[in-house]
C-alpha cells in the first residue's frame, strides 16, 4: 500500500479501508477561518502601508477590506455549496497571496503617482474570483474536461500564436493589446496545455510506457503515440521562443516533462528531456542576443555598474532584497521602486523581499510551497488517472513558476520575464491562477469525497 | 504512478529549498557587500529622509529644508546664503558637503550617536534621530557689515572675539549660493561647472583657506619679535637704520612709500610703515627669534580646525638674512589667511594671550537640549604682557595719526596695521590691501573684536589700493556693528 494522505493532522487517508464512501471530514469551517485570518492579515498590511508613509490609516482600507472579504465570502460560499469536501487550505491560500499582492501593489502605486495599478488589478481578481466561483459551480465533475482535450489544445496553440500579429512589449511579443487594454494569452494557454497533456498522457500512458523499439536501454514508445504530443509541445515551445518568452516555453517544458515522467514512470525521460532542455537552453542563450543578455546579466549582475551605467534591474533587485536582511524594512518604507519599469510586474517580489525581509519572503515561499503540496496531494487523492495528472500538472505549474521568476530576480538562475502567481501586476495571470485553483478545488473534492477507493493499485 | 507523483513533490520541494537558501545568501551573507555597494542608493534616500538640522546665527537659523517630495526628500536651503557660505558651506545631494556643513554634519543629519537619548538605542529600533542644530559664534550685524563692505570687490574679512577665540565674522568675497547646488538636478549641475570654471572662485573660503602674503600687517609680529627679545626697548629712541637698505648679502636696495625713514623710532616706523626698519629688525631678531614669534602667533600650524580646517598660515624658517628681511616685511615666502591675521591683532588686544579661534558655540539636540559646548579654550601666550601694552599703544597710534585713520570710530579706542602687499613675478600682480585692527569701546574694559580684511584690489583701482585706503573702511564697518551690538 501506499500512504497517500497520511502526514498530515487534517487529512488521514484509509487507504486499506474497502468502503467506498469513507469521506474525509469536510472542514468548511477551518476553511471560513483562514479565510477570515488571510483578509485580516491583508487589511493590516494595508493599514501598515498607510501608516508607514502617511502616519494615517489609508482610507481606502475599509473598502479594500470589504472588497477582498466580499470576494473571499462569496468563493467560500461557492466551495461550501458544490465543492464541500475540498481541502480546506486552498482558498485561503489564494486569497492571501492575491491580498498580499494587492498590498504590494498598492504600496508601490504611492511611489509612482503617475502609474495607479491596484484598482485594476483589483477589478482583475474580481474577475478571477468570478472565474473561480464559476468553475466550481458549473464544473461538477473534472473528468468532463477529459472530453475537451482536442478542444484545449487547439484554443491553447491559437492563444499562443495570436501575439506574433501585435508589436513587441519590452523585447517579448506576448501581448495583446487593445485600445489601451492587455491581456497575455499565453498566461491562458498554461491552464489548457495542462488539461491536454493530462488527458492524452491519462489515455495513452500505457502505450507510451511498454510499446516501441529500445534504444540502448531506453524503451521508446511508438511513434503514432508519441507524436501527437511530441508536436503539440514542440509547436508550443517553438511559438514562445519566436515570441522570446523564455520563461513560458521552459514552464512548458517542466510541464511536460514532469507530467511524462509521472504518467510512465521512466526516468530515462527525464534524462532525456534534461539533457534536451540543456541543448535547448545553451543554444538559444548561445544565438538569441535577447536571452544572451539576460545570462549575462545573471553571470555579471554588476557588470553595468563598473561600466559606468549604473545598477541594471538585476542588480537592483539585489540591492532591495540585500535591504529586507533578515526581518525587513518594513511595509511601505522600502525603496525597491528603484528597479523600475517592472518592479509592481515580473520583480514584485523584490518589494516583498526589502519590505518583509527574509522571514516574510520565506513565509510567502512557504505559502506557495504549501499551495503546490496541497495540490499534489489533491493529485494523490484523485481515482482517475486524469485528475491525477491534471492536478499534479497545474500545481507543477506554480511551483515551477515560482521557482523561475523568483529564482531569476534573486540571481539563482538567468532571469525571465514572468509573474509571481497572484503577487505581480497582471489580470491575465491573475485569472488564470484563480481557474487553476478552482480545478485543485474540484480534484481535490473528487478525491475527499472517496478517500477510501484508490484509481489504480 | 502514485510513487511518480511523490518524486515529483520532491523534486518540487527541491526547487522551494534552492529558492530559500539563495534568499538567505542574499539577504543575509552577501547583504553587507550589496548595501556598501556604491551604486546603491539606499544610504543617501535614507539620509535625505529627513530634514537636516540647522546652523543658527544669533539665535536664527541660516539654514532650511525643504521637503521636494522626491526619492532624495529633504533639500537645503539658505537664508542670506552668499552671505554665510563661508561659514555654512555647502550641503548638496549631488556633490556632497563642505565647511560647517561637513564638519557637523553627523550632528546636523542626525546620524552622529551623540544624539541618541540612550546608547545603542537606535540599534535596535533602527529609528533615525532627528538633525541637531549648530549654533555659531557668528555676529550677525559684523558679517553683514563685512559682506556689504566688501561688496562687489574680491577679498575676506575675519573677526575674531580677542578674550575668547570666537569668530564673529567670516566672509569671502565673490560669493555664491550654497541653495544653488542643494539639490541634484540639472540645475545644481549646471551651477557647478559654472561656478568651478568662475577665475574669481566663488566657492573658495578665502577667509580661512586661500592666504596672502600679508605684507606690511605683518609687521605687528616683527615688532612683537624686536620688543620680546629686547632689541628694542624704547619706542621712541631712533633705530640705527638706513635708507633705502640693502639686504644683507645682496645689492638689492629696500625703500619705503613713506619719507623720513632713516633711523626713525619703532613708533615712527609702525605709524609710516617703514619697510627699511622692519626688515633690518627682522634680520636684527635672527631667524630663531622671528619664527619662535611667528609661530606662537599661530604661522606654520597645520592643525588649526574651526572646527572645518584652516589653511597654514607660513613663516619660512630655512631662509638667509637678506630672505628674513623680506620675510619679516610680510614678503617672500611669509603668507597668511585672513583668519591667521585676525589673530595676530587679537593676540595684541588680547594683551598677549590669545586662544584658537572657534566657531561652533555649541550643538543642540532636535528639542532644544544640548550636546556639546564649545568650553573654555586654553589660552596661550604668544608675548610679554608688556610687550601687547606697547603694541598697542603702537597700533593706536597708526589709526590716530598714521595710516590707518580712517578705521578711526568716535568716542572708541581703535588700534589697526595697514598693509600693501606685493605679489606675483617681479610684484607684477595688482596688489592686495590689508588691514588688521581691534577696538574696545567706551565702557569696555577690554578690546571686543579684533578683524583682519584683505581686498584683492582689481586692475582698475591699482594707483588707490593701500590698506588704509580700501581695507580699513570695512574693518571699521565690522568693529562698529560688534561694539555697537
Amino acid at each position: 500500500m501506499t500512504k497517500a494522505g497520511t502526514g498530515t493532522g487534517i487529512t488521514v487517508a484509509q487507504a486499506d479501508t474497502p468502503a467506498p464512501v469513507a469521506r474525509l471530514p469536510r472542514r468548511r469551517g477551518i476553511e471560513l477561518a483562514l479565510i477570515l485570518m488571510a483578509v485580516l492579515l491583508s487589511v493590516f498590511g494595508y493599514c501598515n502601508v498607510g501608516l508607514a508613509q502617511h502616519d494615517a490609516l489609508p482610507p481606502g482600507a475599509a473598502g479594500y477590506g470589504a472588497g477582498l472579504g466580499v470576494l473571499a465570502f462569496l468563493a467560500h460560499l461557492a466551495v461550501r455549496l458544490r465543492a464541500p469536501y475540498a481541502d480546506p487550505l486552498l482558498l485561503p491560500i489564494g486569497v492571501l497571496l492575491n491580498g498580499l499582492g494587492l498590498v504590494l501593489i498598492y504600496r508601490l502605486d504611492l511611489e509612482t503617482p503617475g502609474d495607479r495599478a491596484a484598482p485594476t488589478q483589483l477589478v482583475w481578481s474580481t474577475l478571477g474570483v468570478a472565474l473561480f466561483i464559476v468553475v466550481v459551480l458549473l464544473l461538477r465533475d473534472h473528468r468532463v474536461l477529459q472530453r475537451y482535450a482536442y478542444v484545449c489544445v487547439a484554443a491553447a496553440l491559437a492563444l499562443l500564436t495570436v501575439p506574433i500579429f501585435f508589436p513587441a512589449v519590452n523585447g517579448a511579443r506576448i501581448w495583446i493589446r487593445i485600445e489601451g487594454f492587455s491581456i497575455q494569452p499565453g498566461e491562458f494557454a498554461k491552464v489548457l496545455l495542462a488539461v491536454f497533456f493530462a488527458a492524452y498522457l491519462a489515455a495513452n500512458r500505457s502505450a507510451l510506457a511498454y510499446a516501441g523499439r529500445r534504444v540502448w536501454r531506453l524503451q521508446l514508445p511508438t511513434g503514432r503515440v508519441l507524436g501527437p504530443i511530441l508536436a503539440v509541445w514542440l509547436v508550443s515551445v517553438g511559438v514562445l521562443v519566436l515570441e522570446r518568452d523564455l520563461g513560458t516555453s521552459l514552464l512548458f517544458f517542466g510541464l511536460f516533462v514532469v507530467l511524462l515522467y509521472v504518467a510512465t514512470g521512466r526516468t530515462g525521460w527525464i534524462a532525456v528531456g534534461l539533457l534536451l532542455a540543456s541543448l535547448g537552453a545553451v543554444a538559444v542563450g548561445w544565438l538569441e542576443p535577447h536571452v544572451h543578455g539576460r545570462v549575462e546579466d545573471w553571470l555579471h549582475p554588476f557588470a553595468s555598474i563598473e561600466a559606468g551605467h549604473g545598477p541594471n534591474q538585476l542588480a537592483q533587485s539585489l540591492f532591495a532584497f540585500a535591504a529586507g536582511g533578515v526581518t525587513g524594512t518594513g511595509l511601505g518604507l522600502g525603496h525597491s521602486v528603484l528597479i523600475g519599469f517592472a518592479v509592481k510586474s515580473d520583480f514584485i517580489l523584490a518589494t516583498a523581499g526589502e519590505e518583509l525581509g527574509f522571514l516574510g519572503l520565506s513565509a510567502v515561499f512557504l505559502l506557495y510551497g504549501l499551495l503546490v503540496e496541497r495540490g499534489y496531494r489533491a493529485g494523490l487523492g484523485a481515482r482517475d488517472p486524469f485528475g491525477r495528472l491534471l492536478a499534479v500538472g497545474l500545481s507543477s505549474i506554480v511551483a515551477l513558476q515560482v521557482f523561475v521568476i523568483a529564482g531569476g530576480v534573486t540571481g539563482l538562475i538567468p532571469l525571465t520575464g514572468m509573474a509571481m502567481p497572484f503577487l505581480a501586476q497582471g489580470g491575465s495571470s491573475v485569472v488564470t491562477n484563480w481557474a487553476i485553483v478552482a480545478l485543485l478545488i474540484r480534484v481535490s473534492h473528487a478525491a475527499r469525497s472517496q478517500a477510501g477507493g484508490r484509481a489504480e493499485p | 504512478m502514485t510513487r511518480n507523483i511523490r518524486h515529483a513533490a520532491v523534486f518540487c520541494a527541491l526547487l522551494l529549498v534552492a529558492l530559500v537558501v539563495n534568499a538567505a545568501r542574499v539577504q543575509i551573507v552577501q547583504k553587507p557587500e550589496y548595501d556598501d555597494n556604491p551604486a546603491n542608493r539606499r544610504p543617501d534616500i535614507a539620509r535625505y529622509q529627513q530634514p537636516r538640522g540647522d546652523i543658527l546665527v544669533g539665535g536664527r537659523a541660516v539654514t532650511g529644508s525643504r521637503d521636494t517630495g522626491e526619492h532624495l526628500r529633504f533639500e537645503r536651503t539658505y537664508a542670506d546664503g552668499p552671505m554665510y557660505a563661508p561659514i555654512t558651506g555647502f550641503a548638496s545631494q549631488a556633490y556632497g558637503t563642505t565647511l560647517l556643513e561637513h564638519a557637523e554634519d553627523g550632528l546636523l543629519s542626525g546620524a552622529d550617536p551623540m544624539l541618541a537619548p540612550l546608547p545603542l538605542w537606535n540599534d535596535v529600533t533602527g529609528a533615525h534621530n532627528p538633525g541637531g542644530d549648530v549654533v555659531t559664534t557668528i555676529d550677525g550685524a559684523a558679517q553683514r557689515a563685512a559682506f556689504e563692505g566688501l561688496g562687489g570687490r574680491k577679498g575676506a574679512v575675519a573677526a575674531i572675539e580677542p578674550a575668547t577665540g570666537r569668530v564673529l565674522a567670516l566672509v569671502s568675497t565673490p560669493s555664491y549660493d550654497p541653495q544653488l547646488l542643494a539639490g541634484n538636478s540639472a540645475a545644481a549641475t549646471r551651477t557647478w561647472n559654472r561656478l568651478n570654471a568662475d577665475p574669481d572662485k566663488p566657492m573658495l573660503n578665502r577667509a580661512v583657506s586661500r592666504t596672502y602674503p600679508p605684507g606690511s600687517t605683518f609687521k605687528v609680529v616683527t615688532a612683537a619679535a624686536a620688543l620680546d627679545a629686547g632689541v628694542i626697548r624704547d619706542l621712541d629712541a631712533p633705530t640705527r637704520s638706513p635708507d633705502p637698505y640693502t639686504l644683507p648679502g645682496t645689492r638689492t636696495k629696500l625703500t619705503n612709500e613713506a619719507d623720513g625713514c632713516r633711523n626713525a623710532s619703532l613708533r615712527e616706523a609702525f605709524e609710516w610703515s617703514c619697510n627699511t626698519v622692519f626688515a633690518k629688525l627682522g634680520v636684527d631678531v635672527g631667524v630663531r627669534g622671528m619664527t619662535a614669534m611667528a609661530e606662537a602667533f599661530g604661522f606654520n600650524d597645520d592643525g588649526l580646525r574651526v572646527p572645518f580646517p584652516v589653511a597654514r598660515s607660513t613663516f619660512d624658517t630655512s631662509v638667509d638674512r637678506a630672505q628674513l628681511g623680506l620675510s619679516s616685511i610680510g614678503q617672500y615666502n611669509t603668507r597668511a589667511t585672513p583668519l591667521q591675521m585676525a589673530t595676530v591683532a587679537a593676540a595684541v588686544a588680547g594683551g598677549g594671550q590669545v586662544r584658537s579661534p572657534y566657531l561652533v558655540e555649541r550643538t543642540l539636540r532636535a528639542g532644544g537640549s544640548l550636546v556639546a559646548a564649545a568650553g573654555s579654550r586654553p589660552s596661550r601666550e604668544v608675548m610679554r604682557p608688556s610687550t601687547a601694552a606697547l603694541l598697542k599703544e603702537l597700533m593706536t597710534g597708526v589709526v590716530d595719526k598714521g595710516t590707518g585713520a580712517k578705521a578711526a570710530i568716535p568716542g572708541a579706542t581703535v588700534g589697526g596695521k595697514t598693509g600693501t602687499a606685493q605679489h606675483g613675478v617681479g610684484n607684477s600682480g595688482t596688489p592686495y590691501a590689508w588691514f588688521i585692527s581691534w577696538a574696545r569701546g567706551a565702557g569696555d574694559i577690554e578690546p571686543k573684536v579684533a578683524v583682519a580684511v584683505v581686498v584683492e584690489g582689481s586692475a582698475a583701482d591699482r594707483e588707490g589700493i593701500s590698506g588704509g585706503g580700501l581695507a580699513a573702511p570695512i574693518a571699521r564697518a565690522v568693529m562698529e556693528a560688534v561694539l555697537g551690538g
